[in-house]
């Protein structure tokens, strides 16, 4: 269903973010991307939906080169493809319902959209999506007035609104803490294999993403080195991955006896 | 922990001084003061003018604090009016022209030829005072408010226009890509992620233009564009030290009423 070949990023800069990648999605599949930074996965997904121009490369979606569209009929391709964000990215003087909405601005027309005369339709979808999203109730609050769990629910709710074929994640929670960052790779990757919408998520948390994804590409210094099952993610691998470190140490236990042993940070 | 390995009251800590070297530090010190000192005995004031001086502004105090509304009263009524309707319709006017000029003068929306076109105006109509354009197009349009209200029309496009172009540049960028990434027009990623963002800004810049087209109208009045300027300039010229002082109390009232409103208006909008 997504087709990347070959694809290259140079940056202005002379930044090589991406050398020349391979990737396929099938339809409905969710994947994550993970890597260390700098590794190009935000480039990667940003070159899908043209946020950033490719430099060199195919990519296609349902068989249609998304590289070579003009402004009109990139618009259209755009509104097939959802996107999450890190920052959430929502309207913030807007309301929940008005950035929900917003989902829709590819297919209603400029003074519809901005008189907020959308179809009974969108509407409809809007709320069962809110509702769906557990933020029933929410649709006349401010997005300025939410936590950062409730934000990201409403930019999922935004990006479904768009009834999308794929949907680009680059990192959903890391402006969250561990559980709401957990509820919420539940609900896009439950929301995704629902829909049947292929998915690529960007993200750091390498446990987070073995427990809910069962594709995982491994990006590193702009090339794809791991392909695979989250099984086949050993130590071994994640040192192709992020470098050498020893993968098997228990994080936990490690900072509680250098926390005790640090007099310098009881007196801060 | 290097740092804590230094000896307790070795640890002194000042910020680098602009000039390293500690004697052409004072020598420049010095010069300065020199040359301030040299500019202040360059003045040359004569203190018999100045008494007189003093003499003579304290009883045109005088004759200010005892405002005469009366005598010049439908003058200045019409010079008011006409300075309160050439403010308002050049502020909504040049709002309005300033609105789409903003948008071409915002380099994260537009394109670069666009870009330094809208650029070129805005200097240009912020270049000139208003008093010069104001006498440029009263020897276009004649004499009267209709030259007045080109002027403040004028100016107000620039004045607005720069700053809010200013204020688009800083918005927020996640906000204009997820409206991008949606499939949404140039104009739907405007209404969306760039109105929402400036418009308490927006507001604010309006009335504030307002309250500097106001203030600016009671002077245009001196070169012939209308308002209450000219009556002002006439009893001025004439030493109706009472009228005028009327006319500058209405004046600051006005002003005072669009300084609350202005306040009133930015809290509303938020
Ligand atoms: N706008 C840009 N201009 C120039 N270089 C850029 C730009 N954005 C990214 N890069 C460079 O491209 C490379 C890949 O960046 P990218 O943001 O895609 O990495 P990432 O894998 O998403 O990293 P992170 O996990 O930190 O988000 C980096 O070397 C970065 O410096
Ligand atoms: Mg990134």
């Amino acid at each position: 269903m997504l087709e990347i070949q070959g694809l290259v990023k140079r940056y202005p800069t002379g930044d090589r973010a991406l050398r020349g990648v391979d990737l396929t999605v099938p339809e409905g599949q969710v994947m994550a991307l993970i890597g260390p930074s700098g590794a190009g996965k935000s480039t990667l997904i940003r070159c899908v939906n043209r946020l950033v121009e490719p430099t060199e490369g195919r990519i296609e979606l349902d068989g249609e080169d998304l590289t070579r569209l003009h402004p009109r009929s990139l618009r259209r391709a755009r509104r097939q493809i959802g996107m999450i964000f890190q920052e959430f990215a929502l309207v913030e003087r807007l309301s929940v319902m008005e950035n929900v909405l917003s989902g829709r601005l590819g297919y209603v027309g400029f003074w519809r959209s901005t008189l907020r005369r959308f179809p009974q339709a969108d509407v409809d979808l809007a709320f069962d999506l809110l509702d769906r999203v557990g933020l029933t109730g929410f649709e006349d609050k401010r997005a300025d007035a939410l936590s950062g769990g409730q934000r990201q629910r409403v930019g999922i709710a935004r990006a479904l609104m768009q009834a999308p074929k794929l949907l680009l994640v680059d990192e959903p929670t890391a402006s969250l803490d561990p559980k709401t960052s957990r509820q919420i790779m539940r609900l896009i990757t439950e929301l995704a294999q629902e829909r049947r919408v292929a998915t690529i998520i960007n993200i750091h948390d390498v446990a987070l993403a073995k427990r809910f994804v069962p594709r995982i590409v491994g990006l590193r210094e702009g090339q794809v080195v791991f392909d695979g099952p989250p099984a086949a993610l050993d130590a071994a691998r994640l040192t192709d991955i992020y470098g050498d470190e020893d993968w098997d140490e228990r994080p936990e236990v490690d900072v509680d006896a250098s926390d005790a042993a640090e007099p310098s940070e009881v007196a801060a | 922990m290097t740092a804590a390995t230094r000896a307790e009251g070795q640890r002194r800590w000042a910020p680098r001084p602009l000039i390293a070297n500690r004697t052409a530090r004072w020598l420049v010190r010095l010069l300065v003061l020199a040359y301030l000192a040299a500019v202040v005995a360059t003045v040359d004031v004569n203190w018999v003018r100045v008494a007189e001086g003093i003499e003579r502004s304290g009883r045109l105090l005088g004759q200010f604090l005892r405002p005469d509304f009366a005598s010049r009263w439908s003058d200045s009524r019409i010079g008011i009016l006409e300075s309160v309707t050439m403010s308002l319709v050049a502020t909504v006017a040049g709002v309005l022209i300033a609105i789409p000029v903003s948008l071409g003068a915002a380099r994260n929306l537009a394109p670069l030829p666009l870009y330094l076109a809208t650029r070129a105006y805005i200097t240009l109509s912020r270049t000139f005072p208003e008093v010069i354009v104001a006498i440029v197009f009263v020897v276009m349009m004649g004499f009267g408010p209709f030259a007045g209200l080109l002027t403040l029309t004028f100016a107000s496009v620039g004045f607005v226009a720069k700053l809010l172009a200013e204020d688009i540049e800083d918005i927020d960028d996640g906000q204009l890509e997820a409206m991008r990434a949606t499939g949404a027009t140039w104009w739907q990623v405007v209404a969306f992620a760039v109105v929402p963002q400036v418009m308490p800004r927006f507001v604010g810049l309006s009335v504030y233009r307002l309250d500097i087209n106001f203030r600016e109208s009671t002077i245009l009045g001196i070169v012939g564009a209308g308002g209450v300027g000219a009556t002002l300039t006439t009893a001025m010229s004439r030493y109706d030290f009472d009228s005028a002082g009327a006319i500058l109390i209405l004046v600051i009232a006005i002003v005072l009423v669009l300084e609350y409103l202005s306040g009133y208006v930015r809290s509303a909008v938020r």
